[in-house]
């Protein structure tokens, strides 16, 4: 049996035939309350790992969308603290399902290094994929974090050729998230076949799970994905029903969490039907 | 703290100075960043790229520009003996034109065919989208939504430059959006584009590149003061805000003990209004940008827009050289605050007929402060990094002065 969460949700997932759908979403967007609500409600929905956005002010790598979820939780009083506490929250009632902080590091730096894994190992935060610490600054975080027993997901791009690939899946741990476009979140789709011949490239090079994100909305794409990775990453499509379900005012509308957990159930469902259909 | 042997070393193999600098970009960019410093590495040891170089600083820059005895402020101040080393002299009105030329012919050796640039105040933005036109490379700006407002005649340059200048909405639609923009632009089109980043920040090897392409500025001023005088100045001064112009004056002098160097940051309303852009005196480390450096940031580590009346100072970070020189004392940071930057522009115009543009009169009004009290045998020079004519709308409104029907819109 593995010994981290993570690495016992894709051994399940692997005993069951199907890939993983992990779901993005900016911890306090739009506000702490209904952010827990929704993240309460994502296993039953159909989630196999939660990816938790730690909110930053000047996110390089992505879209508008994630941007502006940043910007809104971060105006209702969202910090890397309360992130945590919105883990340990959902802790109380779901012990298995992985959770991941993906994000930015100055935050974290601000946090203190030692101080922020020893909240994250104690809130039963499972791995991290920190978007500005490539392989080259794993002495930052990587190292520690994984001294401290946590996962250090690497992302790898269709920029990473063969040569920087070793290297980048060196310190890799947990899965790996292949990002399959050149570009930011929530932009534009990757050609599946493209997809594909990339994730045959790192499989190549590792027994680690493959995640793929970036461009993914639909539970067509899921699908799509679902056949040639391990697990499948949607994230703007989320944030973006977030956003159209608030008021003027920017409060959620009484349906919002209902909205977002029925996006999810959708995607889910790509997932078993990629399953199914690739069953022999 | 011990004294190193030379302050000249950095940055290291990992682009480090000190703790500060440093590669912290997304994994997609990390390859194109890597092809940038090796591109940059061999260029650097190549005479024909330096010789090209110098053909244009001398031939489409105009240099070198002009040290200049401010005759009349020395005997206005009545103690140092000052000089200005007049980069403002340089086509398109700044220094940001030294380090605009250098990417560009390394752009050029990489063959990328297409630049994308970050502009606050639009120098950078104008020096890039001059480039351009001369090399016909297609060229896009990002510039915040606020700044587009405030710059109008540098967004009119710009397109008349044959640029695409493209507004930042984003964030707060300042610099530092524009650079965040910028890097999401370069990460969707790696396979073609070169990002001119305008200052010495950013990820390694930005920092030392556009130091070694800006050192042109000091390197000049040793030659010009030793025919002058016969000996190396007292001290040098600079603005700082990312802090090209200060790194280009400075880093040749590093390592004469006797120089003493002074950096000006721009104070705002005053640090303790926390209404200001002095990264150093008043932000802490982080990491933002590619670099680990001094920022205006919150407790939980969230970016914080600046204030300066100067939109070309406008930025809460600087660059991670100046945030090593700071830890290790060999550079001293002071900061000076807008009326004090206000003042200083109107003394210059009135008593030397050069009208500075607003960074600069940040550096001039530490010189008024400090240049009474030396003797007269104190030679000090001072970086007139840009001319002022971009400001005097905005000088006008400070100043309360309705302009009529000239309107800057």
């Amino acid at each position: 049996m593995p010994e981290t969460r993570i690495g016992r949700r894709f051994a399940e997932l692997k005993a069951e035939g199907r890939s993983g759908l992990v779901s993005f979403l900016t911890a306090g967007d739009p506000n702490p309350e209904t952010a827990s609500e929704i993240m309460a409600g994502l296993p039953s929905a159909g989630v196999d790992l939660i990816e938790l956005g730690m909110p930053f002010s000047d996110p390089m790598a992505d879209g508008p969308s994630i941007q502006a979820s940043s910007l809104r939780a971060l105006k209702n009083g969202m910090t890397l603290s309360k992130t945590i506490d919105m883990v340990r929250g959902f802790r109380q009632h779901d012990h298995e399902t992985p959770i991941i902080l993906m994000g930015y590091y100055n935050p974290i730096y601000k946090y203190g290094v030692d101080r922020f894994l020893a909240d994250a190992k104690d809130a039963s935060i499972d791995g991290l994929i920190m978007v500005d610490l490539p392989p080259e600054e794993e002495g930052e975080l990587c190292l520690p974090a994984i001294k401290a027993g946590l996962n250090f997901i690497y992302l790898t791009a269709p920029t990473t050729d063969d040569a920087r690939l070793p290297m980048v899946l060196e310190k890799a741990s947990g899965f790996v998230y292949y990002v399959s476009i050149t570009g930011i979140t929530g932009t534009r789709a990757a050609a599946i076949d493209d997809v594909r011949q990339s994730i045959e490239r790192i499989r190549r090079r590792t027994d680690l799970p493959i995640a793929v994100g970036f461009g993914i909305r639909t539970p067509e794409q899921t699908a799509e994905v679902a056949a040639v990775a391990d697990a499948a990453v949607v994230g703007s499509a989320l944030v973006d029903l977030v956003r159209d379900n608030l008021d003027a005012d920017c409060r959620a509308k009484p349906e919002l969490v209902d909205r977002v957990l029925g996006l999810v159930g959708e995607l889910a469902g790509g997932i078993r039907i990629a399953a199914e259909s690739s069953t022999p | 703290m011990n004294k190193l042997n030379t302050y000249r070393a950095g940055a290291d193999e990992g682009g480090h100075f000190g703790i500060y600098g440093g590669r912290y970009v997304a994994e997609t960019l990390m390859p194109l960043i890597l092809t940038v410093e090796k591109a940059y590495a061999t260029a650097k040891d190549d005479p024909d790229f330096w010789a090209e170089f110098h053909y244009y600083m001398k031939h489409y820059v105009g240099r070198p520009s002009p040290l200049y005895f401010a005759q009349r402020l020395t005997k206005h101040f009545g103690g140092a003996k000052v000089y200005f080393k007049r980069d403002e002299l340089n086509h398109t009105g700044a220094h940001k034109i030294n380090n605009t030329i250098g990417q560009i012919l390394l752009a050029r050796r990489i063959g990328m065919t297409r630049i994308i640039a970050e502009t606050g105040a639009g120098q950078h933005g104008v020096a890039t989208a001059t480039v351009c036109a001369l090399f016909g490379l297609p060229c896009v700006v990002y510039m915040g939504e606020t700044d587009i407002e405030r710059q109008a005649p540098n967004v009119f340059r710009m397109k008349l430059l044959g640029a695409e200048v493209r507004s930042v909405t984003a964030g707060t639609g300042t610099l530092k959006d524009a650079m965040n923009e910028a890097l999401r632009d370069w990460v969707a089109n790696v396979d073609d584009t070169f990002y001119i980043i305008g200052t010495v920040a950013g990820p390694h090897p930005y920092p030392t590149m556009v130091r070694d392409f800006q050192c042109v500025i000091g390197n000049e001023v040793r030659e010009q003061i030793t025919e002058a005088e016969h000996r190396l100045p007292d001290s040098v001064i600079a603005c700082v805000g990312g802090g090209s112009n200060a790194m280009g004056l400075f880093h040749p002098f590093l390592d004469d003990e006797d120089v003493r160097i002074i950096g000006v940051e721009a104070g705002g309303h005053g640090i303790e209004t926390g209404e200001h852009c002095a990264s150093l005196t008043g932000g802490a480390p982080g990491v933002l940008h590619g670099n680990r450096t001094y920022l205006l940031q919150t407790d939980d580590g969230q970016i914080i827009d600046g204030h300066s009346i100067s939109a070309g100072l406008d930025y809460p970070g600087i660059g991670p050289e100046h945030s090593w020189l700071h830890d290790v004392g060999r550079v001293d940071y002071v900061s000076v605050t807008d009326y004090e930057a206000l003042t200083a522009f109107q003394l210059c115009t009135e008593k030397e007929g050069i009208i500075p543009a607003l960074e600069p009169s940040h550096a001039l009004a530490h010189v008024t402060k400090i240049a009474p009290e030396l003797p007269e045998d104190h030679i000090m020079v001072m970086n007139m990094c840009g001319r002022g004519d971009k400001d005097i709308f905005a000088v006008a409104k400070h100043l309360g002065i309705d302009m009529g029907g000239i309107d800057q819109g």
